[in-house]
């Protein structure tokens, strides 16, 4: 489904993938962990398609498709879906009717009717309930003034509505109370299925229990250091980065 | 001595003068008078040229630089008017055509008990003294263009909302220049009066039929009783060749309500000056703007919020979406006399400039007597967001889209000040129109 091959990027000459390789199946859940400032949100931002970010060297294929050369509305609607680390506030648009619009535009641009508004909103109300979403955040402005959780909770929902082939979660764990890490880890669930793929880069073992991985790869000053299974996580949470920075040194 | 704006002004004081001795017995008149001296402080101002404080973004050279022809007959009916587009409205509606009222093409629904509405000729003819009572009184004729549209006050609206009347339906004014032949020029003078404890709402709309220049000089005075409230919406959707200088002086009473929603959509050369008196205690007074200026035009918004008394409030916005090589103007003065003890202002104006060779002057200008008062200003001009941007074209939203969205909902919080329905949702129509075709 997804494979990135030797991808470099770098922001503002400076570069900070040097040569990534990761192969995604349908179906597949990847954990990408790693110290703080190793590359994660840079990786999830270049698949995304942020523009800000220069591809030096490598490719991705999404699909068969070269996920490059599209757009990042292009890249949505193939079915790429990007959970922030930090969701923007839009202030002035509706949760609704800023779904409503990102539904009708990917179905424009895979040649289908948009919804009606009757359809569109139970399909938002199933939804909703799932992620246990308020009514009333839908109708306030996108993001504006909502606390973290909900920003977070705000995100699985969008996840939820798009249904993407494949979810890449940039810590959608942090700052989640216990119930919300389960509720999100329940709408991430949900939409597992032999089609779709995760990737979910998180700093904690604990939303691992939740969404258990097939495979977890530590990212470590833009590269792939380590890939193991979910075990692996759990040797991270015992143990630290240390040892892996200290495999990675003596390797030179 | 030989520019073109010795021209124009030569011209009009010639004109003043060569009507004058046609007039006879009327020169004696107090309303005269004010006339005479009006255009006696034009010939001594003359045109403001860029040395002028108020003046020194905005050039009326080109707008100067053409001569109108004031107060042209037209026979524009209403199959003319079908291409502007004009919504059915459940309102009073006068139709102003170059300058002349238009009561063929005008409506006037509510009863005379609620509301007296007729063109100020008729309402000169029937009683001059009241007219003259509240012609030109405030103190405003230091501009020249105001004192120019009192020389000539020759036509526009009178409207008189008695003691506690409560009107249902609005009062629109159309204001249409037929410049389909030529350049033309009017100078509509508009006074509203509204009693104690009354409440009335009423809009200006100006638009343009042809492809010549057109010149509008407008001034509008609103005076109000005690407890009296006032909603005044001003649109302006102009062709490219439309010039409009307009002056909006408000005097407020004790306890009035005072809304201001002034709408930019289109044309040339804009120079509105909204100059509100607040000369009682708690008064609140709001001032609204949107302007969308594109290719060359240029838009100028002076407002005044003179605070005179204590305990009042003045709350003002004016957003503005800039294109092309676009020019804006924001000037907003705010006065806290000595007297205005616990005075509230506010102030806030938030420019998107899209273009690089697009360009917005902004200038909070905050006088303060009292020591006691509440004053906030603030000023932005900036590009659209880019990480809002990233963030709803990676939901699927193209740019274009997620370009309208974001401007839409920028410009949402004046337009949902205007309480008119008809003329909001135009006016939601004609923007979401404006920002998805570029
Ligand atoms: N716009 C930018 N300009 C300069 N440097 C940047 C920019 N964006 C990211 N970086 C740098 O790139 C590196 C990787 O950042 P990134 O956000 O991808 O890290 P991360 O692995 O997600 O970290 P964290 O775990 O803290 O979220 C960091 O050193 C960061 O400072
Ligand atoms: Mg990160």
């Amino acid at each position: 489904m997804l494979s990135i091959n030797e991808l470099r990027a770098s922001i503002e000459g400076k570069e900070i993938l040097k040569g990534i390789n990761l192969e995604v199946k349908p179906g597949e859940v990847h954990a990408i962990m790693g110290p703080n400032g190793s590359g994660k949100s840079t990786l999830a931002s270049v698949l995304a398609g942020r523009e800000e970010y220069e591809v030096t060297a490598g490719s991705v294929a999404f699909n068969g498709v070269d996920l490059l050369e599209l757009a990042a509305e292009e890249r949505a609607a193939e079915g790429i879906f990007l959970a922030f680390q930090y969701p923007v506030e839009i202030p002035g648009v509706t949760t609704i009717n800023f779904l409503k619009t990102a539904v009708n535009e990917i179905r424009k641009y895979k040649g289908e009717n948009p919804l009606d508004a009757a359809q569109f909103l139970k399909m938002v109300r199933e939804k909703a309930k799932l992620v246990r979403m308020n009514d009333s955040l839908l109708k306030r402005a996108l993001n504006e003034g909502f606390s973290g959780g909900e920003k977070k909770r705000n995100e699985i929902f969008q996840m939820a509505v798009l249904e993407p082939q494949l979810a890449i979660l940039d810590e959608t764990d942090s700052g989640l109370d216990i119930d919300a890490l389960r509720i999100v880890a329940e709408g991430v669930n949900s939409l597992r299925s032999p089609e779709r793929s995760a990737i979910v880069v998180t700093h904690y073992q604990r939303l691992l229990d939740y969404i258990v991985p097939d495979y977890v790869h530590v990212l470590y000053k833009g590269r792939i250091v380590k890939s193991g299974t979910k075990e692996l996580a759990m040797e991270l949470e015992e143990k630290g980065y240390d040892w892996i920075k200290e495999e990675v040194e003596a390797l030179g | 001595m030989s520019t073109d704006t010795i021209d124009l002004k030569t011209r009009l004081v010639a004109d003043f003068h060569a009507r004058e001795a046609t007039i006879n017995g009327e020169a004696s008149t107090a309303f005269h008078q004010k006339k005479r001296a009006a255009i006696a402080v034009f010939d001594q101002l003359g045109f403001p040229t860029r040395k002028n404080e108020e003046w020194k973004y905005s050039n009326v050279k080109d707008l100067v630089s053409a001569s109108y022809h004031f107060n042209a007959p037209s026979t524009l009916t209403a199959e003319d008017l079908a291409s502007l587009n004009i919504p059915d409205q459940n309102a009073n509606i006068l139709y102003f055509v170059n300058g002349h009222y238009d009561a063929d093409l005008s409506q006037i629904i509510s009863t005379s008990d609620k509301i007296v509405i007729s063109s100020l000729q008729q309402a000169y003819q029937k009683d001059p003294e009241m007219v003259n009572s509240y012609f030109s009184a405030v103190e405003g004729d230091s501009d020249a263009f105001t004192a120019l549209n009192t020389a000539f006050a020759a036509d526009g609206v009178f409207i008189h909302v008695p003691k506690g009347q409560v009107v249902e339906h609005p009062v629109i004014l159309r204001f249409i220049s037929d410049a389909r032949q030529e350049h033309v020029g009017s100078q509509p003078r508009n006074i509203i009066a509204v009693g104690e404890n009354a409440q009335v709402k009423f809009a200006e709309a100006f638009r343009t039929v042809g492809e010549q220049r057109s010149f509008t000089n407008v001034v509008t005075e609103i005076h109000m009783g005690q407890h009296a409230h006032v909603e005044y919406y001003k649109v302006q959707n102009e062709s490219d060749q439309a010039y409009h200088v307009g002056t909006t002086e408000v005097i407020m009473l004790d306890n009035s309500h005072f809304y201001a929603a002034t709408v930019t959509l289109n044309g040339k050369f804009v120079r509105n000056n909204l100059h509100i008196r607040i000369n009682g205690e708690h008064c609140d007074a709001h001032m609204y703007g949107l302007y969308f200026p594109d290719g060359t035009q240029h838009v100028d918004n002076h407002t005044v919020a003179d605070h005179l008394k204590p305990n009042s409030e003045s709350n003002e916005l004016y957003k503005g979406i800039l294109r092309d090589k676009s020019k804006g103007v924001f000037n907003g003065k705010i006065f806290v006399r000595p007297d205005a003890q616990k005075t509230n202002a506010f102030q806030s104006c938030k420019n998107i400039v899209l273009s690089p060779e697009a360009t917005m002057n902004t200038k909070p200008q905050l006088e303060i007597w009292a020591d006691d008062v509440k004053c906030t200003h603030g000023t932005t001009t900036g590009q659209i967001d880019e990480e809002a941007l990233f963030y709803m074209r990676s939901r699927g939203i193209s740019r274009q889209e997620a370009m309208s969205l974001l401007m839409f909902a920028f410009c949402a919080d004046v337009v949902s000040q205007i309480k008119i329905d008809s003329i909001r949702e135009y006016l939601e129509g004609v923007i979401s129109d404006k920002l998805t075709n570029k």
